[in-house]
């Protein structure tokens, strides 16, 4: 037995998979019109690649990836291009963003795929092939995997393979292990190759007996001897990227460091699954698993295309009218979508469609009584009573100080808390609110070093025109007194001393705003 | 939308209904041993406080529902009235219920926000303001020379003389501690006052039943997790190391440990007050702190100080220091802990 | 009695010598006051405030020539931190304050910019580029909104459009719960 480690606090709420892993993952197939967003992964949107009215081929590029931490999106079938607008996507504000819209053929008909073998290729042009294919990650954070992919400053010891799925209802890695452990493995042992790892670790939860037998059976057919699918005990949020890898390698990653630099890295089994798919047979990223459970008839499984609206794939389970939210994610760290109307996007592993019968409203918020009982749940070994306290009465400076930036918003404080408290909620306004500040900071500190560079140029400008008068004027006195040899003294400014200046702005301006834009969970 | 969708169903009110039921088992023992008394001031504590917390919640613009039916004041109540003698003048207990309540609770925010525990500041109140009345305590019925029936307590309480030719010291008598207290000042040796019928096997004959009441009720309370064992325990032990230092030092002057243990409120104060959750520490080490203080306050106020218990000084003076402790015992969080693997892989 | 006495004054005498030798010791070159209060102004330099810019009004804040109302771009929250950095009371904005606008960027018509170059002059963080004659444009992401295009501009094609939050600038809301948020309402109304 490998030796298993754990960490601080943790919850055991109801898991509600049952409902959604006992039929097969059903194909979505495809419908009238598709939706894709470009800016599905964090980092930047990608730039538009098509035109109104293009005939495009499934698998064509749609975005391409721009700057360092961006990925592609693409035509999940063969169609028209009909729109590229903005659009209300799959998103908490619920606000619109651009979109590609695509009126499907029905011909699916794909654009020339190539295979690669990943032994015989660089890392590098592997990284660029998952970069160019949109590979990021599936659990939820969408990371785009060829930036985890990159070597960091430490010899690569474990590769973790995120199995677990901690939250309750969601049921699709369960589903995709069960049904293409064979493939999952596969891309985990080109992401091992990749990455030069010694080990792979597969993590699952031991309520899936199924997918880790499957998992198991796939590793020994495969042969890989460097790979091992380990049970881990259930307990929630252990599938968080951090809980996993503290759980099977004793190390604790912490808020703003890389993982990777510690020797470890985790990909979910979905991501593994597609890049497999990308590399070994061509094909990017286009379509994903997705639990579709809570309030409808048949909770179940699909794959279905990128883009699709989530009411075509609501329908598909069986809709009911007593219905009253979306949530997109699972009930612990779930967000509300605006409307069903919102296309699928990479990022959604889960949809829980919620009704006042299924998830009772909880009574109203209660005072604090400082009762600890969310530290003592708190994986990230926070004390979420003092941070409530700091982000409610808009403390940002304390909070942060009290390690809000910790915080993996897994709701396991909420859920214990007796007064009812939401208390990510106030974390997560916390959060953003931090961010705009340092945004705005950012901006005021580029306004003021450009602001002082105006002034230094008109300075100069000055400077200079007065050095041409003197010239002017010097001439003029050269010209009368002809025979007199006298040099004129003046000169532009010199250009030593508009270094000398640039440097002091350069210094009275503070660009060092530290952004902290971790990747959480995988 | 509240996130989590679901959510444990537990709630303040559930918590506190709990701690209540846990007090039952002592206040059945003290009926036992003292009378039925006891049940008048706990009624009129418990009143008093529903009205004035009804009050304070509308004065202060709040939903009166939610508030009251979350128990809290109801368990400060509970609290005080188990800490004063229950013979004690009705307005006695209506005082200390009001200022608990209206004072050192809402004054300072209300549930949630008093940094001092408000039973506690009842009761210091009371017995800064009226030393005589509070120290008058039912003797245990088997040593009362007269006993009084139900009715003739209820009027003693409302204000009515005692019938006939009872004297109030007929039927009050010192605690154990104040006994000792006073025996010891009179150059008695702690082995010869015990020898007085006001002593059980441990603690006060009557009394030191309460105490192991107290301390079943918080055996469940530990039991079913609503509080945690750092408070209790380390109050306990803290006591019992202070108070063994001294018996040890001068077994004539200073009562045994387990003496102190189930006398007095200390079993009260270990699993009902200092545990308190919005007047103590929020960390773990700041637990331990809190309660080592407390416990051995308690001891220093009652064996040197003026007081008949040191349970309520202790406690406030804890209070007090709560916020520092806090900010000096925050645990390091995920990631900053020096595990040995992470300084293995650390290059 | 006089040991006491003695022996607080010296104390205090003690005390006093040591916060004295610190404040020289540790006292900063420059004048940091100046720089602090300007890393609170919002540098949009749009001289609302009276001043030609954020820092001479950030020199006269410190100087103390200037109040700390007077900025309607740092908005009420500006003058705050104002007053915690100063040590001052809260002063809301003076009636004869400028109004306080949404923020916004600056956008040229092109179809009827005539290429004067005389907004780029004005401009205080050289966020128009274009040359005589040719047609302008603003660097949006650089534009502070000061508005300082919009007079010199002959041919009136500048205008500001407000900036409207988008899915990167979203901020999650303040949670509301009915209990809390009256127990805020309350706490305010203690404080103020
Ligand atoms: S669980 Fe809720 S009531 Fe208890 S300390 Fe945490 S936030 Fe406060
Ligand atoms: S949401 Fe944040 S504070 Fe709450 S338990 Fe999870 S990590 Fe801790
Ligand atoms: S009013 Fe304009 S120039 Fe003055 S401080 Fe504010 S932003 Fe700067
Ligand atoms: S473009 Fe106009 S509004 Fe924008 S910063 Fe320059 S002068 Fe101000």
């Amino acid at each position: 037995m490998r030796q298993l480690f754990t960490f601080h606090g943790g919850v055991h709420p109801p898991a509600n998979k049952t409902q959604s892993n006992r039929t097969p993952i059903m194909q979505a197939g495809i419908p009238e019109k598709l939706v894709v967003p470009l800016h599905q992964h964090a980092g930047n949107t990608a730039k538009p690649a098509v035109q109104i009215g293009e005939r495009v081929l499934k698998g064509q590029l749609f975005g391409m990836p721009e700057g360092s931490v961006s990925s592609a999106v693409h035509a999940p079938t063969s169609g028209t291009v009909a729109a590229i607008d903005m659009q209300v996507v799959a998103h908490a504000s619920g606000l619109p963003d651009l979109c590609v819209t695509l009126i499907p053929d029905g011909k699916d008909e794909w654009v020339p795929r190539k295979q690669t073998d990943y032994r015989t290729t660089p890392p590098a042009e592997l990284r660029n092939l998952l970069r160019m294919a949109g590979v990021v990650g599936l659990g939820g954070a969408v990371f785009p995997s060829d930036v985890k992919l990159r070597p960091g400053a430490a010899k690569m010891k474990t590769l973790v393979i995120n199995g677990a799925e901690c939250e309750p209802y969601i049921t699709c890695d369960d589903m995709l292990m069960r049904e293409r452990a064979d493939e999952i493995v596969r891309g985990a042992e080109m992401m091992r190759h990749m990455l030069e790892a010694e080990e792979v670790l597969i993590g699952i939860e031991d309520n899936k007996p199924e997918a880790i037998a499957a998992m198991q059976q796939a590793v020994q057919q495969c042969g890989f001897a460097r790979m091992e699918v380990v049970t881990v005990p259930t307990v929630y949020p252990g599938g968080g990227a951090k809980q996993l890898i503290r759980v099977l390698t004793g190390i604790e990653v912490a808020a703003g460091v890389r993982s990777i630099d510690l020797g470890v890295q985790c990909f979910n089994v979905a991501t593994a699954y597609s890049a497999h798919r990308a590399v070994e047979h061509g094909e990017p990223l286009l379509s994903r698993i997705v639990t579709i459970t809570g309030n409808v008839a048949q909770p179940q499984n699909f794959e279905a295309l990128i883009g699709t609206p989530i009411s075509v794939l609501i329908s598909k389970a069986g809709a009911r009218p007593d219905t009253t939210a979306h949530i997109m994610g699972g009930p612990m760290m779930g967000i509300r979508l605006p409307s069903a109307e919102v296309s699928l996007t990479k990022a959604c592993n889960c949809i829980i469609e919620s009704s006042p019968a299924l998830f009772p409203p909880p009574p109203p918020a209660m005072p604090c009584i400082r009762c600890v009982r969310c530290a003592d749940v708190c994986p990230a070994d926070l004390q979420p009573q003092d941070l409530y306290w700091f982000a409610r009465s808009k403390n940002f400076g304390k909070a942060q100080e009290f390690h809000l930036f910790d915080c993996i918003e897994c709701g396991a404080c909420s859920y214990v808390c007796p007064s009812h408290i939401p208390l990510v909620q106030y974390y997560r306004f916390a959060k953003s609110e931090i961010w705009a500040n340092e945004r705005e900071k950012k901006a005021a500190d580029i306004a003021r070093e450009r602001h002082e560079f105006h002034l230094l140029r008109q300075e100069r400008e000055k400077q200079e025109k007065q050095a041409a008068k003197d010239k002017a004027a010097a001439a003029a006195k050269a010209k009368a007194e002809a025979k007199a040899d006298i040099k004129p003294e003046a000169r532009p400014a010199e250009p030593d001393q508009i270094d000398t200046l640039r440097a002091i702005v350069r210094e009275t301006a503070h660009p060092e705003v530290v952004h902290s834009d971790a990747e959480t969970k995988d | 939308m509240f996130i989590p969708l679901f959510t444990l169903s537990s709630s303040v009110s559930g918590i506190m209904l709990r701690v209540l039921l846990a007090l039952l088992p002592a206040i059945a023992v003290y009926v036992w041993y003292y009378g039925p008394a006891i049940l008048v001031s706990l009624s009129l504590a418990s009143i008093t406080a529903l009205a004035t917390e009804a009050v304070m919640l509308k004065l202060r613009n709040r939903p009166v529902a939610p508030f009251l039916g979350d128990f809290s004041a109801l368990l400060t109540a509970w609290l005080l009235a188990l800490s004063i003698p229950p013979l004690a003048p009705w307005w006695l207990v209506v005082v200390g219920t009001m200022f608990a309540i209206a004072i050192a609770k809402h004054l300072y925010g209300g549930l949630g926000s008093n940094p001092f525990n408000p039973a506690m500041v009842g009761y210091a109140v009371l017995i800064i303001s009226f030393p005589a009345t509070m120290s008058h305590w039912l003797s245990p019925l088997a040593h009362a020379q007269t006993s009084l029936s139900f009715a003739d307590q209820l009027g003693y309480i409302f204000g009515n003389p005692l019938p006939g030719s009872t004297t109030l010291d007929a039927i009050t008598s010192a605690t154990p501690l104040d006994h000792l207290k006073t025996q010891l000042h009179g150059g008695v040796s702690v082995h010869d006052a015990m020898q007085s019928q006001v002593y059980g096997y441990l603690g006060g004959y009557g009394s030191e039943w309460v105490a192991a009441a107290f301390l079943l009720g918080g055996i469940y309370l530990l039991g079913s997790r609503i509080i945690s064992w750092y408070l209790p325990v380390t109050f306990l032990v803290s006591l019992f190391a202070t108070a063994g230092i001294f018996h040890l030092a001068n077994p004539e002057l200073y009562a045994a440990p387990l003496f102190h243990w189930f006398s007095g409120a200390s079993m009260l104060a270990a699993f009902f007050i200092l545990t308190d959750p919005v007047t103590s520490p929020t960390t773990q080490k700041g637990k331990l702190i809190f309660a080592a203080g407390a416990g051995f306050l308690t001891y220093i106020i009652r064996v040197f100080g003026g007081f008949p218990d040191g349970v309520a000084f202790a406690t406030l003076l804890m209070n007090i220091c709560v916020p520092l402790i806090d900010l000096y015992t925050q645990p390091k969080v995920f990631g900053q802990k020096a595990s040995t693997s992470n300084k293995q892989e650390r290059p | 009695m006089f040991t006491a006495l003695i022996i607080m004054s010296l104390l205090a005498v003690l005390l006093g010598a040591v916060l004295g030798y610190s404040a020289l010791k540790f006292k900063v070159e420059g004048n940091p006051l100046v720089d602090k209060i300007d890393a609170i102004l919002p540098q949009t330099q749009c001289g609302q405030c009276s001043f030609p810019g954020c820092k001479p009004y950030a020199t006269a804040i410190a100087s103390g020539e200037a109040e700390i109302n007077r900025c309607p771009p740092g908005g009420e929250e500006g003058i705050r931190k104002l007053a915690e950095l100063l040590g001052r009371d809260f002063v809301p904005f003076g009636d004869d304050a400028a109004a306080q606008k949404p923020k916004s960027v600056a956008i040229i018509d092109e179809n009827t910019c005539i290429g004067c170059t005389l907004c780029i002059q004005a401009c205080p963080v050289d966020a128009i580029c274009g040359a005589a004659k040719q047609m302008h444009t603003i660097i949006a992401s650089e534009c502070t909104g000061c508005e300082l295009c919009l007079e010199p501009c002959p041919v009136d094609c500048i205008s500001m459009i407000p900036i409207r939050e988008d899915i990167t600038t979203w901020k999650f809301r303040f949670p509301s719960a009915p209990a809390s948020r009256r127990a805020e309402k309350d706490k305010e109304a203690l404080t103020a």
